[in-house]
């Protein structure tokens, strides 16, 4: 599997290498076959070797132009070879540098870190698939067997520690320190707390693990776009010659080498940290995520749309159930529950200038008040959506937290934030936690940038100088006891049927009962609700505005333009919902009547908490 | 160990040994050798080999397989510089006098934005030496056929190419800030040469352009390899100035800096090709560092006998002579730092402006070094443009490893710094910002202008996704192009505004917001904030403590970082007065005064203002003023030149177009989909190049026709004894028309654009300033707050309440209630609270009465 072996730069080899690997992988279960780095410790892959990576770009570094191909002279027999710097780090010895023959090439550098929020069942679900094949040993193995034979012992142990879904991949920091003695298999987190504490990772959110790596691309890198998440397949580099020039870099009195002069220290240590903690990956081919759901196909568009197809006749029926289901857990409220599905097969499927089409931000007010019911809530989406955040407003965290990402121009890199989340990423508000007080300035931003997020579907990164709106497309769930100070596109106000003694206890019974092969069919089920294509005849695009006519004629002030806007959105989602990829007659009727029961809930609830609005 | 070559392809320039001749060749090969990085580290100079030393590696290098050779004999080591007549400058200040030329006295600088160059050989062309004028060629005669060595420049030609170009280049149309004052039709460059005589600062900066009309070959040239060229400029430009003004005094001899080099536009799109070359990037400065003092001349003693010799840095690297030439102790001298000697070095990283940015990547950013006296030119934030020359250095090899990063490290080497917004601090026109287009697109440009419905087109395209509100569109647009700048400051009345302002009012939920955010999202500088999270000092500026340098330093807010752009200020309403109260002088006199924290500070915001205000009452009142209804203080109304309504008109055939509208939107094919999005980025363009190169000025017959337009709005209100019209809306009138006629691409405001600017102005104005009560167009209402006709009636309800209190007799105080129910009991019109308040108020005024508590006192 050693691509870059090859020495001869003129047979055009290197668009043959690219294609053969995107062709082998795209053969079926292929890729399953790949060791990856989300779920194999960094040590146990073998440096050069290929390996994948599913990530998020999180920052995008200057280009770089590398050695392409050079000539190594080699000091004994004082031989010249040609040699090539595609997918590799480091050169051989004896470069050449007046070569006539050295060819500047120019890649791109990003950093990646794994897809941010990403739910547990999604990295279990992943590291499943790959373990069942059992070919894992084919790429690790024989790089362990090269070691010590001490290790055998360990090895037994090996495959189900990998099964462990919260055994974080090890950094292989404290191996350097003892070399190739014979290592411990402990969950070793205070290490890694050490580890990640002296390089700072920078991931978004807080209080997540995993690997990060700098990808380096070849070609059409101006495709790939900040906050992309991607599956890589690429060349894993570790070579230690990485980190070591940057301790010498370290050690030696740095005040007169020109290299420093160029990169201070912080610039030194973010991009070039030593390779056992963040490793190199070269990259051969990239697939763009659609979705983050290991329970779908993750194959080309032509054999998921007969997938689709496939499962469209089943999802009527499982949205009975999610309905229930959700019924059950919003205490018996039906038509919450119903919302509660829109929201979160919502998706912004198109921009038109400006306007983001397709969102549909749910604030549900009225939520109890006991301390863990938002909590318990949030849970339980969690186990049933690929990623999510749960961000509790309260003042300490509104006026603390970095939500919007910043570029620091010390260490010329882009400092995550919360708000640096992969496409359909749920992100749940938790407002019952706000309590009295004051914002400062950071509160107020960070607000002002949640309400960017949910009316425009725009994160507004700070670059100092000037702000860069990047458009993002994730779902924004606002649990709230009243109306929320946040906007929205819809609220509603939660009645609820049963009432409980013991709320948390009521919630985590249902959590417990459901079982895995029912949310696993929810899973599939709000998935591929979002990947569903919809369109809407002339014939019911007339009816709907004969409709809006005739509602405008008989009271201007019941409907504007506003509120048709959310009727085509709810519309389309409950056609959506049901597996209908057109917009019917009765699916209009239908979302008119459900927003009509709504809103004389509002109506009703507005009545007997006068003030609010 | 092996050294890093500043090429890193032997793409160019294969700067190899010459085989031929190996021992006698062997003095010359070290320069090319040494060709390699800003290594300048004093650090470095100790295992630097000598030049023998590196005699014994170059047969390692590559074997040339060129025809050069070269035509000179051997020379000893450190001589050959010193005396080679191929010298041009000369190596060291302190050297007596220049070798060549009259450039009597006046010492050269080094120019490390170069490398040392000088070291170059030249080679001959032809194989064989020529033997008549060989060794000591003089550049007359060998020039011919003499290039240095890798590129194609012969110097004699070069020169005299170059010298040629200053003596004869004249460009009448220059329209230049650089040339102001110079008398277009002589030769521009012997006029700067006389400045620069006068005025002692031995810089000539030459516009590559200059260069490529004149000479493209020469361009060509200089562009690959201004390492070569720029040095053979300067010795031109010399020869020429001192033989020119053989009495002026400089500080150094003159350096050639040009700029423009059309190269490179965009650092996006640097790439290997580009290393070595000239290149011109824009971009905006995030970092300077401090000052790097750099070694240029090292100054070595001998430890035995105390025999003082100097070194020069050679492309960043010291060569320490092993052997003292005195005593021939080998390896006994010994630096000195202090009497060597160093010049200025500033790191500089600039990123790309957001301009430049494809959407949804993070800017890439340069690393810049700036020598001499381009140091501290440039302060973080500033916008530039530099002209440079890109290089390429390998990660250091390390002795102590075998293998290397594969990695080059790039930067700039600046030659030229120009400030994009130096001008802007100076209220000059702004060419210097020009965007640059390309032939193909400005014809396409031109092509939309001369369409007769261009107007039409360009409003429709604004924000498709809203429905409607074309005349609101239009007046966006003409606030996108914007009048044209005057200055009055000769007579006393500064700067006109030249920025329309608008103001949008109406109903929640009219997409006013959209319409901000299209706005703020279309154009290069806007700014978007919310009323409801910006306070004062948010939109203008505050100070702060810089956590470095513990200095304060003003942070700039919405109204300044907008500046020459647009500021959208949505929830205008919901502004704290004392926010709001900024807006006023930014919105006529557009400055921004502070003093804050002893800074005291006038800023330029030349800032359009979109304002949306949403109506106090929630819902718009149909019944009541615009002032009544969204409560601003007319002050701050008077300053916008278009106030629109936003209402919801509330018909049928309107309703069914806008459903047709939203309902189309949810399902559009993908085609649609397309040309819009075409449509945004040529509008873009469009207004880009409109606001730079057009520059209307009124014609004679529109002016008349303004004359009568102003007339005849003062008359409309003039029968009913109302003032409709006052200067400042001629003045908006005039820069609605100046904004109309760049939508024409038309240098010259004709009556159309006049008719245009009237009728928008008057829809503007049926909606704001129409009078609830009467139904007619009242400007009071904006200026003073209130409508004539209210005016009137509360005089007439204060005359009636007068009466009636003079009815009661002489009682000294009245209840308040008593006499409000007294007076609505007399009135056959409706009388309200406010009403009589204001009555009451007015009758205060005139001394009658006073009013305390529930008592109304009547006073003697």
């Amino acid at each position: 599997m050693k691509a870059a072996s090859q020495n001869n730069p003129n047979s055009g080899w290197e668009a043959k290498a690219v294609e053969f690997f995107k062709d082998h992988l795209n053969e079926k279960d292929a890729h399953t076959w790949v060791p990856s780095l989300n779920d194999v410790p960094l040590h146990y892959l073998k440096p050069n070797s290929l390996v994948k990576f599913r990530c998020l770009i999180q920052d995008m570094f200057d280009p770089e132009f590398y050695m392409g191909v050079y000539e190594a002279v080699n000091p004994s027999t004082r031989d010249k070879v040609l040699r090539c710097g595609k997918y590799k780090d480091v050169t051989e010895c004896g470069v050449d540098f007046n070569s006539k023959n050295t060819v500047t090439a120019e890649r791109q550098t990003f950093y990646c870190v794994p897809i941010p929020g990403e739910s547990p069942w999604v990295k279990e679900c992943y590291a499943g698939l790959s373990q069942a094949r059992d070919v894992p040993s084919t790429s690790y193995a024989p790089a362990r067997q090269k070691r010590s034979y001490e290790e055998d012992d360990d090895m037994d142990t090996q495959p189900q520690k990998q099964r462990e879904p919260h055994a974080g991949p090890q950094t292989a920091s404290e191996h350097h320190g003892n070399g190739d003695c014979k290592r411990q298999e402990t969950e070793a987190p205070s290490s890694q707390v050490a580890s990640a504490s002296r390089v700072d990772l920078n991931f978004p959110l807080p209080g997540e693990k995993g690997p990060s790596c700098l990808l380096k691309v070849y070609e059409d890198w101006d495709g790939f776009k900040l906050n992309d998440a991607v599956e890589v397949f690429g060349i894993l580099s570790v070579s230690p010659a990485l980190s070591a020039l940057a301790d010498e870099k370290d050690a030696s009195s740095s005040l007169l080498d020109p290299a420093d002069s160029m990169e201070t220290a912080e610039e030194q240590r973010v991009h070039s940290p030593p390779a056992s903690l963040v490793p190199r990956l070269h990259m051969l081919y990239a697939k763009p995520l659609p979705h983050n759901n290991p329970l779908l196909p993750a194959a080309a568009c032509e054999q998921n749309s007969a997938y689709l197809s496939s499962t469209r006749s089943e999802m009527a029926t499982v949205r009975t159930e999610l309905l229930a289901y959700f019924t059950h857990i919003l205490l018996g409220d039906a038509l919450a529950a119903e919302y509660l599905i829109l929201h979160l097969i919502s998706n912004v499927y198109h921009r038109h200038d400006v306007l983001p089409l397709g969102k549909f931000t749910l604030n549900l007010s009225g939520c109890p008040t006991e301390a863990s019911y938002t909590e318990r809530f949030y849970q339980i989406i969690q186990q049933l959506v690929p990623s999510s955040y749960y961000l509790g407003m309260t003042l300490q965290n509104m006026n603390q937290m970095r939500l919007v990402p910043k570029k620091d121009y010390v260490a010329n890199r882009l400092v995550s934030g919360a708000l640096q989340l992969a496409r359909n990423t749920s992100l749940f508000l938790d407002e019952s936690r706000l309590e009295q007080g004051q914002l400062d300035t950071t509160g107020v931003r960070n607000v002002t940038a949640l309400g960017n997020v949910i009316s425009w579907q725009k994160f507004d990164y700070d670059f100092n100088y000037h702000q860069m709106g990047i458009p993002c497309n994730i779902n924004v769930l606002i649990a709230s006891e009243g109306r929320s100070l946040l906007p929205s596109d819809c609220r509603i106000h939660l009645q609820s049927q049963v009432a409980p003694s013991d709320v948390e206890e009521y919630l985590r019974s249902i959590h417990t009962q459901s079982q895995a092969s029912q949310l696993n069919k929810f899973r599939v089920y709000l998935s591929v609700a979002r990947l569903l294509d919809y369109s809407i005849s002339d014939e019911v695009t007339k009816s709907v505005e004969d409709d809006f006519v005739e509602m405008r004629k008989d009271d201007p002030q019941s409907i504007s333009a506003e509120d048709l806007h959310r009727m085509l959105v709810v519309a389309r989602l409950l056609s959506l919902s049901l597996g209908q990829t057109s917009l019917s007659r009765d699916g209009w009727l239908r979302a008119k009547h459900i927003e009509a029961l709504r809103r004389s809930r509002m109506e009703q609830h507005k009545c007997v908490n006068g003030n609010e609005q | 160990m092996s050294s890093p070559a500043s090429t890193p392809g032997g793409r160019k320039r294969g700067r190899n040994t010459n085989p031929s001749t190996p021992s006698s060749e062997g003095p010359m090969s070290p320069p090319s050798q040494r060709r390699r990085g800003q290594d300048s580290s004093a650090g470095d100079l100790m295992p630097m080999p000598t030049s023998p030393a590196t005699d014994v590696l170059s047969p390692a290098g590559p074997q040339d397989n060129s025809l050069f050779s070269s035509p000179r004999p051997s020379v000893p080591p450190n001589e050959v510089d010193m005396s080679s007549p191929l010298m041009y400058g000369t190596p060291s200040s302190r050297v007596e006098g220049t070798p060549r030329s009259a450039v009597r006295g006046t010492p050269a600088r080094q120019r490390p934005d170069l490398g040392s160059v000088r070291k170059a050989p030249e080679v001959d062309l032809q194989s064989e030496p020529p033997s008549a004028d060989g060794p000591a060629a003089s550049e007359t005669n060998a020039g011919q056929r003499l290039v240095i060595w890798g590129t194609d420049v012969n110097v004699g030609t070069c020169k005299e190419k170059f010298q040629r170009f200053l003596q004869r280049f004249i460009d009448p149309t220059s329209s230049e800030d650089e040339n102001a004052g110079l008398d277009l039709n002589e030769p521009l460059y012997m006029q700067k040469l006389e400045e620069i005589s006068v005025v002692g600062d031995p810089v000539l900066n030459v516009s590559c352009l200059h260069v490529q009309s004149f000479d493209a070959e020469l361009y060509r040239q200089l562009i690959c390899y201004p390492q070569e060229v720029i040095p053979t400029f300067d010795m031109a430009v010399n020869e020429l100035f001192f033989e020119r003004f053989p009495d002026s005094i400089l500080e150094y001899q003159i350096q050639v800096r040009p700029y423009n080099a059309l190269k490179t536009r965009n650092m996006r799109s640097l790439n290997p090709e580009d290393i070595d070359q000239l290149i011109t990037i824009s971009g905006m400065v995030i970092r300077t560092s401090q000052l790097i003092p750099e070694m240029q001349e090292a100054f070595f003693q001998c430890q035995v006998c105390a025999f003082t010799t100097r070194v020069e840095v050679d492309r960043g690297r010291i060569a320490e002579p092993a052997v003292c030439r005195h005593c021939n102790t080998t390896h006994s001298l010994a630096l000195v730092h202090n009497r060597s000697v160093f010049s200025d070095k500033q790191m500089i990283k600039i990123q790309e402006s957001p301009e430049d940015m494809p959407a949804g990547q993070t800017p890439h950013t340069t690393i810049v070094y700036g020598h001499n006296d381009l140091v501290d030119k440039v302060q973080p934030g500033d916008r530039i443009n530099i002209t440079g020359v890109y290089r390429a250095v390998p990660m250091r090899a390390n002795p102590r490893q075998s293998s290397v990063k594969s990695v080059y490290k790039t930067h700039i080497d600046a030659i030229h710094f120009r400030k994009t917004d130096e001008k802007r601090l100076h209220g000059l026109d702004e060419d210097s910002e020009q965007k640059l287009f390309t032939e193909d697109r400005v014809q396409t440009l031109k092509e939309l202008a001369g369409k007769p419905d261009v107007y039409e087109r360009l409003s429709s395209a604004l924000a498709p996704s809203i429905y409607e509100h074309e005349d609101i569109k239009k007046g966006i647009l003409l606030q996108l192009f914007g009048g044209s700048r005057k200055d009055f400051s000769a007579t006393g009345r500064g700067n006109f505004r030249a920025d329309v302002n608008i103001l949008l009012c109406g109903d929640p939920g009219t997409s006013k917001s959209q319409l901000l955010q299209y706005v703020f999202n279309l154009v290069p500088r806007g700014q978007y904030t919310s009323g409801k999270g910006s306070s004062a000092v948010g939109l203008t500026a505050y100070v702060t403590k810089d956590p470095e340098t513990r200095q304060l330093v003003l942070q700039t807010g919405a109204l300044v970082l907008s500046d020459n752009g647009i500021c959208c200020i949505d929830e205008f309403d919901k502004m704290s007065d004392s926010t709001r109260s900024v807006l006023h002088e930014v919105m006529e006199q557009q400055t921004l005064s502070i003093a804050k924290a002893g800074i005291i500070c006038q800023l330029n915001a030349r800032t359009s203002v979109l304002a949306a205000a949403n109506p106090i009452e929630s819902q718009w009142n149909p019944k009541k003023t615009t002032i009544e209804n969204i409560q601003l203080p007319h002050t701050l109304l008077s300053r916008f030149d278009l106030i629109f309504l936003m209402l919801d008109p509330q018909d049928e055939a309107y309703d069914r177009r806008l459903a047709h509208h939203l309902v189309s939107l949810y399902y559009q094919s993908e085609e649609q989909i397309e040309e819009e999005f075409l449509d945004m980025a040529v509008l873009r363009d469009y207004i880009a190049y409109a606001r730079t190169y057009i520059n209307p000025r009124l014609s004679e017959e529109a002016s008349q026709t303004l004359i009568e337009a102003y007339v005849d709005m003062r008359k409309i209100g003039s029968g009913r004894g109302m003032v409709s019209a006052y200067p400042r809306q001629l003045e908006s009138l005039i820069r609605l028309a100046e904004a109309h006629a760049k939508v024409r691409f038309s240098e010259k405001v004709e009556n159309i654009d006049v008719e245009e600017a009237r009728r928008l102005h008057r829809e503007a104005l049926k909606q704001s300033a129409t009078d609830p009560r009467t139904g007619f167009v009242d400007i009071s209402i904006l200026t003073t707050g209130m409508s004539a006709t209210a005016r009137k009636r509360r005089e007439d309800i204060a005359q009636v309440l007068k009466k009636l209190i003079q009815s009661k007799g002489k009682t000294p105080a009245m209840k308040y209630q008593q006499l409000l129910d007294d007076l609505r009991g007399q009135s056959e019109t409706a009388i309200t609270k406010e009403l009589f308040d204001e009555a009451l108020r007015a009758l205060a005024d005139e001394d009658y009465l006073t009013v305390t508590g529930k008592t109304v006192r009547l006073l003697a």
